[in-house]
């Protein structure tokens, strides 16, 4: 740390660096603790969130304590993961359903045919054809 | 006339927002190209995004976005709890079918969005008509309850915002 923090400035930084480390660490514990890919898929989504949060937050105190304002740079790069992380989570999920799942493992949709994922497959299944999986089987790569 | 150069207003205006927030300073220059770009971007997507949304309760948007912000505090503290402490064989995951009573696109990737930033749960898949989500979720004992609570939080206000 520089010498023109304040004592103020330094508390909190710490705090939200800890903080965010804390959620950024169990995020990552999470990717190996959890059996399968559909719960992995929670952890490092979210639990990240607020990981990067609190370092946006430390940054942001940071250099309001030093340089007296307000950066917006750390605002911007929060609404673009918030607006990211939900699509890469969705193309995840959307890949898991394709090759591990079938229609009758999953709820039934109200009032309509099915998922749109499998509506849309027609007959042929192409990437089970080349992996062949069982549906909702734990994940083998462990 | 009007509608034609500016077929999303307001996304033309987050688009001015964020690249002068971008380049951190505001000069002529930036200015000039920021306007640019909120001009040239709604006109060349607008092939994708033919309908505007109609907000009828822009308020409620501040709501919704302090609502969002404070589950996703509550809900981190919770999966971080369940992914320290939870032993593997008590995890309870589950899929959940959610029916929706909002139509509109924007409403409905507005609400799977929110659901994959609540921590717990993450949105999968539209039924093939959009009248129900396909929602995951990390530990539910009680599935019923996650899919009420989907419904009462986030959709009754976005149903209110997109109505």
């Amino acid at each position: 740390m520089t010498d023109n923090l304040p004592l103020w400035g330094e508390i909190a930084v710490t705090v939200f660096l800890v903080a965010g480390g804390i959620f950024g660490l169990v995020g990552s514990y999470g990717l190996i603790k959890l059996p399968d890919p559909m719960t992995r898929l929670h952890a490092p989504t979210k639990a990240t969130t607020l990981g990067i949060g609190g370092v946006l937050i430390a940054s942001m105190i940071y250099i309001f304590a030093t340089e007296g304002r307000v950066s917006m740079h750390e605002l911007l790069i929060t609404i673009f993961l918030l607006l990211t992380s939900p699509i890469t989570a969705l193309f995840i999920a959307k890949v898991h359903l394709h090759m591990r799942e079938r229609p009758d493992t999953l709820p039934k949709p109200e009032d309509s045919e099915g998922w749109a994922s499998f509506e849309a497959d027609g007959p042929a299944r192409g990437v089970r054809d080349v992996m062949p999986v069982e549906p909702g089987s734990p994940d083998k790569t462990r | 006339m009007l509608r034609r150069v500016f077929p999303h207003p307001l996304l033309s205006l987050t688009l001015v927002a964020t690249w002068l927030l971008l380049v951190n300073q505001i000069t002529v220059n930036s200015l000039v190209f920021a306007v640019l770009l909120g001009i040239f971007i709604p006109m060349l997507t607008r092939p994708y995004w033919p309908e505007m949304p109609r907000l009828s309760r822009p308020l409620m948007v501040v709501e919704y976005v302090f609502v969002v912000l404070y589950d996703i505090v509550k809900a981190n503290i919770d999966v971080a709890l369940i992914v320290l402490f939870k032993r593997r064989a008590d995890l309870q995951p589950a899929w959940i079918s959610v029916p929706l009573d909002i139509r509109t696109p924007e409403a409905i990737t507005a609400l799977a969005a929110t659901i994959t930033l609540t921590p717990g749960t993450v949105s999968c898949d539209l039924s093939e008509n959009g009248h129900a989500i396909l929602v995951h979720a990390l530990h539910a004992p009680d599935p019923a309850a996650v899919r009420d609570d989907i419904k009462a939080r986030y959709e009754r206000r976005l149903k209110e915002i997109f109505a």
